[in-house]
């Protein structure tokens, strides 16, 4: 007797538990509904839309021939493969630099962090534009970096450092640096002093703890911020097209001269779906080979 | 021609602001009437305000709002949605021609638009001509004193004037020098270039000359700080860009030998919502009085022969005007038929040729 009570008890709870965590999970999905909504306005459905105009041809019928083109003209291989070179170059330029520099800033007592924090972040007050434009003064051949190189006697000719790859991959990475430090700092700040302290009390010198212990916890961070990185070069605009002089022709830069040329969205958003589609098929298998979640997740 | 007048968006805008305040100053809305024009900000539309939209507007009595936009894209936009705010834009001759095959543009009623007095050639059935600029090669006086380059052979012959050169990024305006350095005369460029032939062989010259291009521009604003900087000793570019620089304190000069002589001009999109005021707009912004006034806000000359003959502009500001008849019998018009023609067939050769 005690049984069927019992199990009718537990019935009734579960009906009970089912019914909350419906009612929690409606809760959560309307409280997600703005974001959802938003994304799905300014995101899904003028990417959805510019996916259709990229299969029309002038006349409005469905045709491949934005597609084609690409296939036609070895220029617009050449502007991918810039575009993945260009963004590749940056992110691993960023990733040598970026991570000593949030290596330095978690070994650092608060105060002096937080202080050497403003700096990095400080470029991220100033646009964009600003900061291009100021890397082409300095940069030019009678630039400020040029006449005290040559007059410190540490180079004789004016070197060409803008209006070609090097200029845009300085530009870049300044630019870019902070979304690789900001997740990096976070995620070697997030690891415990006691797993180090364990390594080196079961015999590990610095070095080895470092390299068994403490970059392997600090990976999410790394990857997490070249990832954003590497992403976001894949569009860039106003820095190749103001500091790589015409010879750094990226996606985006192509995008435009398409609509200039054609009057036409088709021929532009066509070049957009392509940079999608090998940017998504690259994460993918990024993803793949790395095992990214593994990653991602193991500092949690 | 687009990219002639494009500073940052938030330039344009500033500009254009400023442009519609003091237009609403000047012109208090005494009007029965308003037209709306479209044009592509920065100090260009600036001229244009002060010579041509409000003098015109005040003329006929009528207010004049002005806006900037992105082109002859954002007109087939709104034109195909049968949303057109703006009753006239000011645009590229070839980007006009272009639009007008297309069917987006009204067509001129020559009965109340007078071009008799045009040049010829500044005129189509769907735009009328605003002002004459030219496509010139510029160089460092400092690098070369009096005795720079005067023909495109020489902006090709790097050993008699060695330096860095600047070209554009994009194929207009950009093989018709190639030609000539080549050895093919003004007048037979257009026929040369009428083939696929043609256009490689202009190509292949430019390839030739690659190596001693520092930079592809790809604005006026551009190859005007090129030249102001010493970043380059020669470039191509449009002729009232390198006087603002001079003015600046740039050490550069131009010649109008063999420079290209092209055209800016309004056309009425179709759908228009003030048409008929728009065409009288045009008709009155074309008169000579009105056309002569543009000469004093920028280097680019008028589109009516008739404005040179009324005593509003001075015999050496009319020396300096692309469309004087002593600079104009110098240079090569562009031809529109061309561009209709081959222009994205050539772009996209052109735009191989830059990869490579």
């Amino acid at each position: 007797m005690a049984g069927t009570a019992s199990g009718a008890g537990a019935r009734a709870n579960e009906a009970l538990l089912n019914r909350q965590d419906w009612q929690e999970r409606w809760a959560l999905l309307g409280l997600a509904s703005p974001a959802v909504l938003t994304v799905l306005i300014v995101m899904v459905i003028p990417v959805g839309w510019l996916f259709y105009l990229s299969f029309l041809s002038d006349d409005g019928n469905f045709s491949l021939e934005h597609y084609d083109r690409m296939l036609e003209s070895k220029a617009y291989a050449r502007i991918f493969w810039t575009t993945f070179k260009v963004s590749f170059l940056t992110t691993g330029i960023c990733i040598l630099l970026g991570y000593p520099l949030a290596y330095f800033l978690s070994q650092l007592p608060k105060r002096a962090a937080a202080l050497c924090m403003l700096t990095v972040l400080l470029p991220f007050w100033t646009s964009l534009l600003v900061r291009t434009y100021a890397w082409l003064v300095l940069l030019q051949s009678k630039g400020l970096i040029n006449e005290w190189g040559i007059s410190l006697g540490l180079w004789e000719e004016q070197l060409a450092l803008v209006h070609n790859l090097t200029g845009t991959l300085i530009g870049m990475v300044h630019i870019m640096l902070p979304f690789l430090v900001l997740p990096l700092y976070g995620s070697m700040k997030a690891i415990s002093e006691d797993y180090l302290k364990a390594s080196s009390n079961l015999g590990a010198g610095p070095v080895q703890t470092f390299w068994n212990i403490f970059f392997p916890l600090s990976l999410p961070g790394l990857f997490a911020g070249a990832l954003i990185v590497f992403v976001l070069c894949l569009g860039f605009f106003v820095t190749p097209a103001v500091l790589g002089g015409g010879k750094v022709i990226m996606v985006s830069n192509q995008i435009t001269n398409n609509i200039e040329l054609f009057f036409n969205w088709g021929a532009a958003s066509a070049l957009g779906v392509v940079l999608l589609a090998i940017t998504l098929g690259i994460l993918f298998a990024a993803t793949r080979l790395l095992n990214l979640n593994r990653i991602l997740g193991a500092g949690h | 021609m687009t990219n002639k007048k494009n500073f940052s968006r938030r330039g344009l805008l500033t500009v254009a602001v400023g442009a519609m305040a003091l237009s609403a100053v000047a012109l208090p809305a005494l009007a029965d009437g308003s037209v709306t024009v479209a044009s592509w900000g920065g100090s260009y539309q600036n001229a244009q305000s002060l010579a041509l939209f409000q003098p015109a507007a005040k003329a006929m009595g009528i207010t004049v709002k002005e806006e900037t936009y992105g082109g002859m894209s954002d007109v087939r936009l709104k034109v195909k949605a049968g949303a057109v705010a703006w009753d006239i834009v000011s645009s590229g001759s070839g980007s006009a021609a272009r639009a007008a095959e297309e069917g987006l543009l009204e067509k001129i009623d020559f009965g109340i638009v007078d071009v008799s007095t045009f040049y010829p050639g500044l005129y189509t059935d769907y735009c009328i001509g605003s002002d004459v600029f030219s496509t010139v090669m510029a160089f460092n006086t400092a690098t070369f004193g009096d005795k720079g380059p005067n023909s495109w052979a020489d902006f090709w012959d790097t050993k008699k004037f060695p330096g860095k050169r600047a070209y554009r990024d994009k194929v207009a305006g950009a093989l018709e020098p190639a030609l000539m350095a080549d050895g093919v005369a003004p007048e037979d460029v257009y026929k040369v270039l009428d083939s696929e032939e043609g256009i490689k062989r202009a190509i292949d010259k430019i390839r030739e000359l690659k190596p001693s291009v520092a930079v592809w521009w790809s604005s006026g604003a551009q190859h005007a700080q090129l030249m102001k900087d010493g970043e380059v000793d020669m470039t191509t570019g449009w002729n009232g860009r390198f006087d603002v620089a001079k003015k600046d304190g740039a050490k550069v000069a131009y010649t109008f030998n063999q420079a290209l002589l092209d055209y800016d001009c309004f056309a009425i999109p179709k759908g228009a919502p003030n048409k008929d005021l728009a065409m009288k707009f045009l008709a009155e912004m074309s008169k000579p009085e009105i056309q002569a006034n543009l000469p004093e806000h920028i280097t680019y000359g008028p589109t009516n022969k008739k404005a040179y003959e009324i005593g509003k502009i001075d015999e050496a500001m009319a020396r300096a005007m692309p469309s004087h008849p002593e600079n104009a019998k110098l240079q090569l018009p562009i031809s529109l038929a061309w561009y209709a023609k081959w222009e994205q067939k050539a772009a996209a050769m052109y735009q191989e040729m830059l990869t490579e």
